[in-house]
């Protein structure tokens, strides 16, 4: 067995790291070595600048603009996905009352669940575009809604005031789904004993919540983290389709700004790529922050 | 297509700059010089073949995938091939241009015709600051393929070569004649027995009367504002004269801020003050206030002479659009009514590093010939720009309110071009401040503030090669 294995090791993982550093890693580094060029993507020629890219980068106002609201996403996103997948998947575990004994969800989970991650199954293309129509001033389902309530019919993408909101909502209606499954999956694995015990105790459903179920799940709720955050700094394939970061900027985000200044409404592929540069040490520090700042002693059930 | 995804595309087109760019460093900065190695073809030059194509060259088309679909590509393709039956044609065609070709540019292999067009164009002015697009000065010169006695140059509407050209040098071929104006459907003004206004005083009262029979006067593309833009720096085009579009152009100081685009945005606002415009439009894509419009939900709204084919499958039988210039602001008007902006679109370009540029070329000469002209004007009803070319092809309603637009407008027409030497400013900064004043939430001194600081921005920007017209 063990002369077989270095082989076995070799021919399984060669392929993938190669794979991977040719595709992923020199790529990675080769934005780096672009952004310090002025390299305008349509020749060979590229002449070093230095940091010179950095430097405009830091009072280019509109990239400040972007930053501001990737922020906000960061701030926004992940608290609301969280807290609304633990919501959904709390009550589709043990939501059931009934007055039955013993944790139940609520009637038609298996229902639910399906629902919830039909958002997960769309493209984000196909969410973007349908969104948009939603969110369609004049024969928008929303507006329809409201102007039947007799209310004020905003033009939603349109009006600085929501467009960005309108957005950071899609962002969190495409990622609940997911989130409901997978806390639903790691609530699973809590042994019913516990809660039963609990019960027994005359816990409510908050305190259960609190005490046991979020404790148990804090390793899931740090992975939904990260990959929430990462995620808010990016929002780019919404924004880009649903208001392109319109109207006049409100709904910006660095990944469009990037987008734009290589492929959109000019060539600086030296620039983007140094905005590219300093997206890629944002995403880094946010992640190792998020990992930080929710290190807990794990708990295993024995 | 995602973030990662872009900036993986966007290094792995590095990656193979890179080494290129180390080979190539003394090259590339002596202009190209690099060309003369054995894979460009080229043939004879004779009566015959004028500009050297070489017959058995195979030749690639990339073709943007819009209104104008593929197949009017195809039959230039058919026509050229009947001249050179040896020759290989390789067509594609895409809505992305620039995500598709930017690595090829890069690895200098890049097609040998390409039209550029749509919303992922290809940035002009990176294009020909780095040299990348191949000068059509032959092709003006050749003689027509087939209007005897003329050279191709002779053949073309006026303005076709100055808006392709770049600092005096003709590099892009725009292939379409578009109009620009204000669109109404004449069976909506019939049955209420409203008259397009000439004047902006009946033009307000119009909209005034339009708005008690329940209609809204105006509607516009809220989320792509700058179709807005249009019909107002004409305003003030014809108030102040071609001047002011000049001083626009080549990035005058405070160009947005003279007096002409003053009262012009100060007209215009009168029509957002008033409300004249539906409600939601600022929430609207194009497509979506087309439609509003076509349905009878708003009688006026700008566009080019594009609309009537990218509308056709919601307009309703009967509708009729008509287009008209806009309305003078008085009787000191500079232009008379009828003067209409009148422009060369749809850019063709043949790359610089392309192998076959004297194929690109002849494909050039085919498609501006009467027949292919002809040919593209019955297959996606839209005008070319080779002068005469729609004698004896039936022309649907609009497009012939559009020919009757140009003709009266004659020598009176004007243009712009600061969006084709700065596509930044006009689809990302004059857009923003348009959207801004037609929607209400800034007057029209701020707007003309704003555009002026999205201009003055750009000529601030040294790593925009800037460019200056005559007239």
């Amino acid at each position: 067995m063990r002369q077989g294995r270095l082989p076995l090791i070799i021919s399984f993982l060669l392929p993938p790291l190669v794979l991977y550093g040719v595709f992923v890693l020199s790529p990675y580094l080769q934005a780096f070595q672009i952004s310090t060029t002025d390299w305008l993507g349509y020749s060979a020629q590229a002449d070093p600048v230095g940091l010179a890219n950095f430097r405009t980068l830091l009072h280019d106002g509109y990239v400040w603009n972007a930053l501001q609201n990737n922020a906000i996403l960061l701030a926004v996103v992940p608290v609301l996905t969280i807290a609304l997948g633990l919501f959904f998947a709390t009550m589709l575990a043990m939501g059931g009352r009934k007055g039955r004994a013993g944790v139940h969800g609520v009637r038609g989970t298996a229902v639910y669940r399906l629902v919830y991650f039909f958002p997960q199954v769309l493209s984000v293309v196909i969410i973007a575009l349908l969104w948009k129509e939603l969110y369609n001033p004049r024969s928008g389902l929303l507006n329809g809604a409201l102007g039947a309530l007799g209310l004020p019919t905003p033009a939603w993408l349109g009006d600085p005031r929501f467009a960005f909101w309108c957005v950071l909502a899609v962002m969190v209606w495409s990622n609940v789904g997911f989130y409901v499954v997978l806390f639903g999956a790691a609530m699973q694995a809590i042994p019913r004993d516990i809660y039963e015990a609990v019960l027994l105790d005359g816990a409510s459903r908050t305190v259960m919540l609190r005490k046991i179920t979020i404790p148990l799940l804090w390793d899931t709720v740090q992975v939904a983290w990260i990959y929430l955050a990462i995620a808010a700094l990016d929002g780019f394939i919404l924004v880009q389709l649903m208001t392109n970061g319109g109207p006049n900027f409100s709904s910006d985000v660095i990944g469009n700004r990037m987008y734009d200044t290589a492929f959109g409404s000019e060539t600086k592929f030296g620039y983007a790529s140094a905005i590219g540069v300093v997206m890629f040490f944002l995403t880094l520090s946010v992640a190792v922050l998020a990992l930080r700042a929710a290190r807990r002693d794990r708990i295993e059930y024995s | 297509m995602n973030r990662r995804d872009i900036l993986r595309r966007t290094a792995t087109a590095g990656l193979l700059a890179t080494p290129a760019a180390g080979l190539l460093a003394g090259c590339a900065t002596a202009g190209g010089g690099d060309k003369k190695d054995g894979d460009t073809y080229q043939g004879k030059k004779s009566e015959q073949n004028p500009l050297g194509v070489k017959e058995d060259a195979p030749l690639e088309v990339v073709i943007f995938n819009g209104g104008f679909g593929e197949e009017y590509a195809k039959a230039h393709e058919a026509m050229y091939q009947e001249k050179y039956p040896k020759a290989e044609i390789k067509h594609s065609a895409t809505q992305e241009i620039s995500k598709t070709l930017q690595p090829r540019f890069v690895d200098g292999t890049p097609p040998d015709v390409v039209n550029n067009s749509g919303a992922g164009q290809i940035d002009f002015n990176g294009l020909v600051s780095q040299n990348a697009i191949a000068d059509l000065g032959e092709l003006l010169a050749a003689p027509s393929l087939d209007i005897p006695g003329k050279t191709v140059k002779d053949t073309l509407l006026p303005g076709t070569v100055e808006v392709g050209s770049y600092d005096g040098t003709f590099l892009v071929m725009n292939y379409t004649y578009t109009v620009y104006g204000i669109w109404h459907s004449t069976k909506l003004f019939a049955d209420r027995g409203w008259q397009y206004a000439k004047t902006w005083d009946d033009h307000i009262a119009l909209c005034k009367q339009i708005k008690a029979a329940g209609i809204a006067p105006w509607t516009y593309a809220g989320l792509h504002p700058r179709y807005m833009s249009w019909p107002l720096i004409s305003t003030a085009i014809k108030f102040g004269g071609p001047e002011v579009a000049l001083a626009i152009d080549n990035l005058e100081p405070n160009a947005w801020k003279s007096d002409a685009m003053k009262s012009a945005a100060d007209a215009w606002h009168q029509i957002v003050k008033d409300k004249y415009i539906l409600d939601g439009s600022p929430g609207l894509d194009h497509k979506q206030s087309q439609t509003a419009w076509c349905q009878g939900k708003a009688a006026f709204i700008s566009c080019g002479s594009w609309l009537e084919s990218e509308q056709a499958d919601v307009t309703p039988d009967g509708f009729n659009m008509t287009v008209q210039p806009t309305p003078s602001l008085g009787s000191g008007d500079k232009l008379p009514f009828e003067a209409v902006r009148g422009t060369a679109g749809e850019p063709f370009m043949v790359p610089a590093k392309a192998k076959n540029v004297a194929g690109g070329l002849e494909f050039f000469r085919t498609m501006l010939s009467r027949k292919g002209a002809q040919d593209f004007t019955r297959k996606v009803a839209s005008l070319t720009v080779v002068q005469g070319a729609t004698e004896g092809v039936e022309l649907p309603y609009g497009l012939n309110t559009v020919v009757k637009a140009l003709d009266a407008s004659g020598a009176n027409g004007f243009n712009w071009v600061y969006n084709n030497y700065y596509r930044k400013l006009e689809r990302n900064l004059v857009d923003a401040a348009c959207g801004e004043f037609f929607s209400g939430r800034i007057g029209p001194a701020e707007f003309l503030d704003q555009c002026q600081r999205g201009a003055d921005s750009i000529a601030q920007d040294s790593s925009v090669k800037k460019y200056k017209r005559a007239a």
